[in-house]
């Protein structure tokens, strides 16, 4: 019923605009480099992929056991472990659908220099339609969180990306570690951010009794997972207001319903991030339901429904 | 060549506790309806995650597929935490989300005389092998195990090659199983044989060892912490030696789900 409804969304920043097919994209770490999941579902049907996250060098990552499942979700201290740059540009990229999907990549180094040569690197790519600029990772000693909690760090990073990918659309990845995120969120707008997503993991740990170990090697590590929802919302819903560039809402998504939650408190689009590893075909799911989901809310289009949340009687 | 993966909404059809001497059971064979993929290869794995897992438990587990006939899906699985203490309470009808089949499997040489260890719940993938195996004469197996025969699989093994079992129940008894290992390994080595191990950490460790020294060409499944099961989490990595085949990922990190969980012996530290 109603699968011919129009789900597309124009996400329009002040530099460039990333028009989506719909706005269920699939999170950066949970979903490979898309390949992974193609058994599970026409990846062309997606809003868009997020690969893991990429640096200008190979990165080993942390030490094992690195992930741990919590009650409502998960902690992950990976640590970013990838590739780098060249090889996913030249292995996986050419795999990817980009010519029916967008593809965006997602940037971690740990100065806003190399923030952007791997930005001038990627700005190369044709198969790459926006950068999502990783701010905010709690993983790994260098960089990372640092970015995320200081207005004036995060606004470097982005300025250094929005300048050395002027062909990219620029997405800037927020952390919900901090005390007040409309700040992060205005000085990520004012440096040049075309949107923003929101949120990276929440800081965490959990511990084994028993073994009087934490269940992570790296101790500490970041919760997703539908445990994080309420305050993936929240941080949605109060940069929605702080700012005038879109925002992509993240946090414990799993349903056609998560979605629309988001989308009602100001979200353009969302990514799946977590809810992949419930069912490999969660993110597809979502896609399929979402035509249902609007028609029992009475809406045609997630425009009349953006940012609509009913505060007063 | 190989079944592509897919996932699947599958019904318990039944779930039978083994090995039970009064107290409550932690060894079940658990069997579900039948994945609909074409075929499959002893030592490859599921994700299995039961909707009564609700919002919760949010991940799958990994389990070695055990057997599976025209019918049905049977997965062993002994009681270790949350998740396997759930699925101890799984009913005939119950829903089951199932993704697989995952990971390569294990080296069938019909011709060659192979060698299958086992510690403890690592006789699982070899229920399969055994039977799937063309020249079932040119197998044998070694079982080492804590709890009592009777929580294990043991008779689909005994049906089909000839099977050892060592019961650790003093100390000394490792040592002995120890001593059996690197007997049966270096008599393979000898003879060009096949050797696949299956089981705990220290145990794999073991017949690496002794493997390497002997150079008797092993096979080992490796078990690890999964997410997602497909390659995309990187929660599941273990570290290979400049033996592995890929260049760039020499002494490097792989995932066991989707470059595993069975590795050549030289190919990976442990």
């Amino acid at each position: 019923m109603n699968s011919s409804m129009d789900l597309s969304v124009v996400l329009a920043g002040p530099h460039h605009t990333l028009r989506l097919k719909n706005p269920v994209m699939t999170a950066s770490g949970t979903f490979g480099y898309g390949a992974e999941f193609a058994p599970y579902g026409d990846l062309t049907q997606l809003g868009g992929i997020v690969v893991k996250g990429l640096s200008l060098q190979p990165r080993e990552g942390n030490p094992c056991p690195r992930i741990a499942e919590t009650t409502g979700g998960m902690l992950n201290a990976v640590g970013l472990q990838n590739d780098g740059v060249e090889t996913f540009c030249k292995r996986k990229l050419p795999h990817l659908p980009w010519r029916e999907l967008p593809v965006v990549a997602n940037l971690y180094a740990t100065s806003p220099e190399e923030f952007g040569d791997l930005a001038a690197r990627l700005d190369e790519e044709e198969g790459i339609a926006a950068l999502e600029v990783n701010v905010s990772c709690p993983n790994v000693k260098e960089g990372g969180i640092l970015f995320g909690q200081d207005p004036d760090l995060a606004a470097a990073v982005t300025r250094a990306v929005r300048d050395k990918a002027p062909r990219k659309p620029v997405i800037v990845k927020l952390s919900p570690n901090v005390t007040d995120i409309t700040r992060m969120a205005k000085a990520v707008e004012a440096a040049g951010a075309d949107m923003i997503s929101c949120i990276n993991t929440l800081s965490g740990m959990a511990v084994d009794v028993a073994t009087r170990r934490p269940r992570l090697a790296n101790v500490i590590g970041g919760l997703s997972g539908p445990a994080i929802k309420p305050v993936a919302l929240r941080c949605v819903w109060q940069t929605a207001r702080a700012v005038s560039i879109p925002v992509i809402g993240i946090g414990g998504i799993v349903s056609a319903e998560d979605v629309l939650e988001f989308i009602l408190v100001g979200a353009h689009a969302v990514q799946i991030g977590t809810g992949n590893f419930l069912s490999p075909d969660c993110a597809f799911s979502i896609v399929s339901e979402l035509p249902a989901a609007c028609a029992r809310l009475g809406v045609s289009s997630l425009e009349e429904l953006r940012g609509s949340l009913r505060l007063k009687d | 060549m190989s079944t592509p993966p897919s996932s699947s909404l599958l019904t318990v059809l039944d779930l039978v506790p083994f090995g039970q001497t009064g107290g409550e059971s932690r060894y079940f064979a658990l069997r579900i309806s039948r994945p609909d993929w074409e075929n499959w290869r002893p030592g490859q794995f599921v994700m299995l995650r039961p909707l009564s897992f609700g919002l919760e438990m949010p991940w799958a587990r990994p389990f070695g597929i055990c057997h599976m006939t025209t019918r049905h899906m049977i997965c062993f699985f002994q009681v270790v935490g949350r998740g396997t203490r759930r699925m101890a309470e799984l009913k005939a009808g119950d829903k089951i989300r199932v993704w697989g089949p995952l990971g390569n499997g294990f080296a069938v040489e019909p011709e060659t005389p192979t060698l299958l260890l086992a510690g403890g719940m690592g006789i699982v993938p070899f229920v399969g092998y055994v039977a799937r195996h063309p020249n079932p004469w040119n197998v044998s197996m070694l079982f080492g195990h804590r709890d009592p025969l009777s929580c294990y699989p043991v008779d689909s093994i005994n049906e089909h090659v000839t099977l050892d079992t060592l019961q650790e129940t003093v100390p000394g008894d490792l040592d002995n199983f120890i001593y059996t290992l690197q007997e049966r390994i270096r008599e393979y080595a000898e003879q060009k044989g096949l050797v696949l191990a299956c089981g705990p950490l220290p145990f794999l460790k073991t017949v690496r060892s002794l493997a390497l020294q002997y150079g008797a060409r092993t096979q080992l499944s490796l078990e690890n912490r999964m997410a997602c099961g497909v390659g995309a989490c990187l929660g599941c990595v273990t570290r290979t030696t400049k033996e592995w085949p890929v260049s760039e990922k020499r002494e490097g990190l792989v995932q066991v789900c989707n470059h595993g969980p069975v590795f050549w012996a030289e190919q990976i530290e442990l």
